[in-house]
């Protein structure tokens, strides 16, 4: 039953992952293109470590997972702030104008 | 050996190669950037996902390394190069 779960879980991450690299390849320019890969991937990730706690066999697997999501949600989130705050300096302009 | 889980993270390795090999070829430095972000967090995911299906608690710890690294190359390329900047690494 909470293989089932986790199961779920980790497919619909899949899923995101998939339609965050899909809206990498479709949006029209950079910033855009951040935004929806940056938050897709991350619900992803959740997703699947989600799942995969489900599936951890035990108390410190799943806090390891836990950590792990943490850590790379904090990172990607200000990575990608830094991204776009130094294209916007550096003049990138945006699919309706600069 | 498990193989639904390795079977979960092909998939995601098929993604991310679909990914940066469309990316890769656009022309436009700051693309790369976003190839990074990609390549990432979706290899967190792999590698987590082949901790479970192989039984290596190993690569746990690795995932946790990668999302660090991962993190303070896109620092460095922001600071340093992508977007332009001087030599002394004033970036934007």
């Amino acid at each position: 039953m909470m293989d089932l779960l986790g199961w779920l879980f980790i497919w619909f991450g899949v899923a995101f992952f998939l339609s965050g690299t899909v809206a990498l390849l479709r949006f029209p320019d950079l910033y855009t293109r951040l935004h929806a890969l940056t938050k897709a991937d991350n619900v992803g990730l959740g997703l699947v470590v989600m799942g995969l706690v489900l599936h951890a066999g035990s108390f410190s697997v799943a806090l390891k997972l836990l950590l792990v999501w943490l850590l790379v949600m904090l990172a990607s989130a200000s990575v990608s702030h830094l991204i776009a705050r130094a294209a916007r300096a550096a003049g990138y302009g945006t699919e309706r104008g600069p | 050996m498990d193989d639904p889980h390795l079977l979960a993270a092909l998939v995601l390795l098929a993604t991310v190669t679909a990914g940066l090999i469309v990316v890769l070829r656009r022309p436009g430095r700051v693309e790369r950037l976003l190839a990074l972000q990609l390549l990432g967090t979706t290899t967190v995911a792999v590698v987590l996902m082949l901790a479970h299906g192989l039984a290596l608690p190993g690569l746990r710890n690795l995932a946790l390394v990668l999302g660090l690294l991962a993190s303070i190359v896109g620092v460095a390329f922001v600071r340093y190069g992508a977007l332009g900047s001087d030599r002394k690494g004033h970036g934007p």
